[in-house]
């Protein structure tokens, strides 16, 4: 009797506990996903919506790594890095996708311009990648051919 | 009900830098596929991922349909062997995730 009153209360201590931190989380911010860049259909309306007017220059100090042929369109591993200093955030567009924005990594001011991440392609398209930095919007672009089913038609 | 999305995280420290690989696994549905009867299949897709280290976001990912299906993310970040960092994630239905990860 005595054992199982011992447990029912180290077990009820526990449960509080668990009420107690779930209760106590803070409330994630999460910054405001871009509806309006992602679920945009065409290259520059996508850019346009993530990054309003800001100047595009292309630069060498961006480095894209794609593969020139992905056989299955589904993931495409890609690579960004790049020497810029101060990077804000890093977005890979796809020109022909259905929505060309990929993806937008932010990144802090610890966190070094060095990305790694697998997209999806529709087609063969031109990949590119934007790099913020110092206001002004760094580009790099390499052209993917995606043959479908990966049987090399 | 919410379900818990899954991620798997490791995070390697070299000379002050940390890589860090990070894999979710979530179907990443991107609204446009069929299923077998021609019906859509309803758009369910990984929408934020964000990892926070000492109190600073390091890494904050916006993902959209044209993400891979589990999408998988490497970045690096100056830390330090040892310490911790939290990983969270929230997807287009709500359903959220997080791990707390060591570095190695």
């Amino acid at each position: 009797m005595n054992l199982s009153r011992r447990k029912f209360f180290i077990n009820f201590g526990k449960g509080a506990g668990y009420l107690a931190l779930v209760a106590s989380l803070p409330q994630m911010a999460w910054a405001k996903w871009n509806q309006k860049a992602f679920t945009a259909t065409n290259l520059d309306a996508a850019i346009k919506a993530k990054y309003g007017e800001l100047p595009i220059v292309d630069s060498k100090e961006v480095n894209l790594k794609a593969p020139a042929i992905a056989e299955n369109g589904a993931v495409v591993p890609v690579k960004v890095k790049s020497s810029l200093a101060d990077v804000k955030s890093i977005s890979l567009f796809v020109k022909d996708n259905p929505s060309p924005l990929t993806t937008t990594l932010n990144l802090g001011k610890n966190s070094l311009a060095d990305i790694q991440i697998r997209i999806r392609m529709g087609k063969t398209s031109e990949v590119i990648a934007i790099v913020e930095s110092g206001g002004k919007l760094h580009r790099a672009s390499q052209q993917v051919k995606v043959t479908i089913g990966g049987c090399g038609g | 009900m919410a379900t818990k999305i899954k991620i798997k995280v490791k995070a390697k420290e070299k000379k002050g830098i940390v890589k860090a690989k990070l894999l979710v696994k979530h179907p990443m549905e991107s609204g446009m596929r069929k299923d077998k009867a021609g019906q859509l299949i309803p758009i369910h897709h990984l929408k934020e991922v964000k990892v926070d280290y000492k109190g600073e976001t390091v890494f904050h990912g916006e993902f959209g349909t044209g993400v891979s299906k589990d999408p998988f993310v490497a970045f690096a970040f100056k830390g330090t062997a040892g310490d911790k960092f939290t990983v969270d994630a929230v997807d287009s239905k709500g359903n959220t995730g997080n791990v707390e990860v060591k570095i190695k």
